[in-house]
């Protein structure tokens, strides 16, 4: 058994899980509702499963390095961590139906990584064998899953805003009924980025510790890090936006959202799109 | 006209004051911060001939070129921390009022604004429901402060409540931060030194600076190496450092291994692993040659470039060398070079000799075989030299920030009122944080009360 095969019963058992979760959402069912989470965490122990074992393979391939380090690997720690945000979430607030929103993003993560993603384990170059790769990288995803997962509650929260807005009366019938209160969602995504927002900070603090310590600057300005207090600051806004009246609810859903996009671009997009030092080869003049 | 000056005054205290303003500097600063990731900054040559001269002109006016110390970007971030300063200067001391001298006295008024409140009917006079309902927030809650008002008694307990604090610590910490910066701006430099192995100096090169900065000791590079993996990648960059004072080595920094992740600190000045390459004359390389049919061979001393005759006739140069061939044979790995071999009669040949294999000139056939036995090539090892006394107060600044984050979000300031009368007890709750987990201890706290 390799951790690529299990990686693979992982994107397919997600993949069964969003769609019993769809199931759910138009049947109302309570049982189908139970399978449907049930399967994502069955998932969820899979992948932890295959993160172990690919971690062991390292080892045994003679790099010796925590699964972490490529975007493969980022990839499906990001789509893990995703699944545990959501656990957390679930379990302390009882709202199943969120991971109808919230498991295809990591389904998304899983079926980038396996069909699209070189996964050959890689030796670690000189710039990331250091153990502030392992606490920058944990803290910075698990943020981001938490952002993501606020980003599927603000989409519920606005789609059931627009359709009873539309509708005309407050409790629209259909799918829609089976979401949590207008006022609940909200207070969701609040809380998802509460649990974000911490870790995004020490997700750029342990950031700028390492680069201290690698190449004695704490900030650079690099369009990496600067994308990092781009997603930091949508975040603070979305908080002070809070206490003032007039953005709780659909602005602050929306900007939970323009949130999580940004977030998504500080990962990917920089690297695709923009050309940065965000590995080694800074030094000389 | 003093009033109208007061006016003007206070409209700007308010200015200062809003959230709103704080909402507007937050998301202005994350969308221009966008500007400086798209145009490189301070842009090469290069880049600045793909674009126009209008393009150049305008960019340079805008300082979108070193955009994160435009005056426009230093604006709002002055503007932000007028903000937040103002802001506390407002609240702070409602927000220690509020802590200090809580409202004891459950009014009707207070009453009203409380979400949670429910009224029960219990035997007793007001005195001894007083003593009763005491004993019972000591036991479910903490211990209440009573005040008799007209024959009622109100009774008052909190929870937690300097965790209304923690707002203005975070607020505080991006201060701290600030000046951390500064403070490494004014009193700290980023420099630049080669140093090749052998030699020493204690000059270092700050970014943009032609005069070189002495920094008071030396650095003496006695040794730099890669190590490769096999795919070729690099897998570590390592100089061994001595540090000088007056020509002597300083006991404990003698021979001190810096690698990439691995610095050396010395008198406030740190030293990072940052680039290397090839020392000045270069380096020597060690061949041997022998006649096909045998013999003994002859040692040969060669440096890139050189031209050395060989033992009858003939001539050698060393044209090119890597210390690994993989990526030019990708079935071979190790040192090789690369040298243009012209024998006494003939044309001149390029010829690759590996070091890990001695045998393979031989199958080239030609009437003399050579051996490459090694080199002894001299490396210039790039540090980066950082001084910041600033960055303690930096990560003071983000330790704080953190602590305080956690503490605004996940502590909350809980506060229960009761009021006592004859034969009847009132009881009113609010928490700062998390409602709703509050509502379920309040209606727990309620549910006891009943079956009392
Ligand atoms: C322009 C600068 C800023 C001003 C004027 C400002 C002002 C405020 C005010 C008035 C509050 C409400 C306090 C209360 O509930 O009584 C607040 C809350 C808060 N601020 Fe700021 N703030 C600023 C920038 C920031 C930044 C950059 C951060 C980033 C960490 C931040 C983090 C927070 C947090 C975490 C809260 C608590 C929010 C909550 O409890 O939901 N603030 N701020």
């Amino acid at each position: 058994m390799t951790s690529s095969m299990l990686f693979n019963v992982v994107t397919l058992t997600y993949m069964v899980s969003m769609l019993i979760f769809f199931a759910f959402l138009a049947t109302k069912n309570k049982t189908i509702g139970l399978t449907a989470s049930c399967a994502a965490y069955f998932g969820f122990i899979v992948q932890t499963t295959a993160i172990i074992l690919r971690w062991k393979e390292s080892y045994e391939a003679g790099r010796g390095h925590a699964p972490l380090t490529n975007l493969y690997e980022s990839v499906i720690f990001f789509s893990w961590t995703i699944i545990l945000i959501y656990a957390l979430i679930e379990i302390k607030y009882k709202y199943r139906v969120v991971g109808a929103f919230v498991v295809p993003f990591a389904l998304l993560g899983m079926a980038w990584a396996q069909l699209g993603l070189e996964s050959h384990i890689e030796p670690l170059v000189p710039a990331l064998q250091s153990n502030w790769l392992l606490y920058h990288v944990i803290t910075c995803f698990l943020g981001y899953a938490a952002f993501a997962v606020a980003c599927g509650i603000s989409i519920m929260y606005l789609i059931k805003d627009w359709l009873e807005g539309t509708s005309g009366d407050a409790q629209a019938g259909g799918i829609i009924a089976m979401f949590p209160s207008i006022k609940i969602l909200d207070d969701l995504n609040y809380k998802a980025i509460m649990i974000g927002f911490p870790l995004l900070t020490l997700g750029i603090i342990t950031g700028a510790a390492w680069a201290n310590y690698a190449w004695g600057t704490y900030w650079s300005w690099d369009p990496k890090e600067t994308w990092s207090l781009i997603v930091w600051f949508i975040y603070a806004a979305f908080l002070h936006a809070r206490i003032t009246r007039g953005w709780v609810g659909r602005r602050a859903a929306i900007l939970s959202v323009v949130g999580f996009a940004a977030t998504i671009f500080c990962y990917l997009g920089v690297n695709l799109f923009l050309s940065g030092l965000h590995s080694y080869g800074g030094g000389g003049k | 006209m003093t009033t109208n000056k007061r006016g003007f005054i206070q409209s700007v205290w308010d200015f200062f004051c809003s959230l709103k303003l704080s909402i507007s500097l937050l998301i202005l600063l994350a969308a221009t911060s966008v500007i400086g990731t798209i145009i490189p900054q301070s842009p090469p040559r290069e880049y600045l001939e793909t674009i126009s001269q209008a393009k150049i002109k305008l960019y340079s006016a805008l300082g979108f070129f070193d955009m994160y110390h435009s005056w426009w970007f230093i604006l709002l971030l002055y503007l932000l921390t007028v903000n937040l300063v103002a802001c506390s200067v407002k609240r702070l001391p409602r927000v220690w009022k509020f802590i200090s001298e809580p409202t004891l006295v459950f009014d009707a008024g207070l009453e009203k604004t409380l979400s949670l409140t429910h009224e029960f009917k219990m035997q007793g006079d007001a005195a001894s429901l007083k003593e009763k309902m005491a004993a019972f927030l000591k036991g479910e809650f903490t211990a209440p402060v009573v005040t008799e008002v007209d024959g009622e008694y109100h009774l008052f307990a909190q929870k937690t409540p300097y965790c209304r604090l923690a707002v203005y610590v975070v607020h505080f910490s991006i201060i701290i931060i600030f000046i951390g910066a500064l403070l490494g701006s004014f009193f700290g430099y980023k420099a630049y030194v080669q140093i090749a192995e052998g030699t020493s100096t204690s000059m270092v090169y700050k970014r943009g600076d032609e005069k070189p900065l002495d920094v008071g000791f030396s650095v003496k590079c006695e040794k730099f190496s890669v190590s490769f993996y096999d795919t070729g990648a690099p897998k570590e960059f390592k100089s061994i450092l001595t540090i000088l004072e007056n020509g002597q080595p300083v006991p404990g920094y003698e021979n001190r291994r810096v690698v990439v992740n691995s610095p050396l600190t010395y008198k406030g000045i740190t030293f990072y692993q940052s680039s290397y390459g090839p020392a000045g004359d270069g380096a020597v390389y060690f061949l041997t040659v022998r006649d096909k049919k045998g013999g003994e061979p002859t040692k040969i001393v060669a440096r890139k470039d050189e031209k050395i005759p060989l033992p009858g006739g003939g001539s050698v140069q060393v044209l090119e060398a890597t210390e690994d061939v993989k990526p030019f044979l990708p079935q071979f790995s190790g040192p090789a070079i690369r040298m243009s071999y012209a024998p006494a009669k003939g044309e001149a040949q390029a010829v690759v000799l590996l070091r890990d294999y001695p045998d393979f000139d031989q199958q080239r056939g030609g009437d003399q075989v050579f051996v490459y036995t090694g080199a002894n090539e001299k490396f210039y090892t790039g540090l980066q030299v950082a001084k910041d006394p600033g960055v303690w107060v930096v990560w003071s600044g983000c330790a704080l920030m953190v602590l305080g984050i956690i503490i605004a979000f996940f502590f909350s300031h809980k506060r229960i009122w009761i009021r006592t009368g004859n034969g009847r007890v009132t009881i009113g709750g609010t928490a700062s944080k998390n409602q709703p987990a509050f509502q379920l201890f309040f209606d727990g706290l309620a549910d006891k009360l009943k079956k009392m």
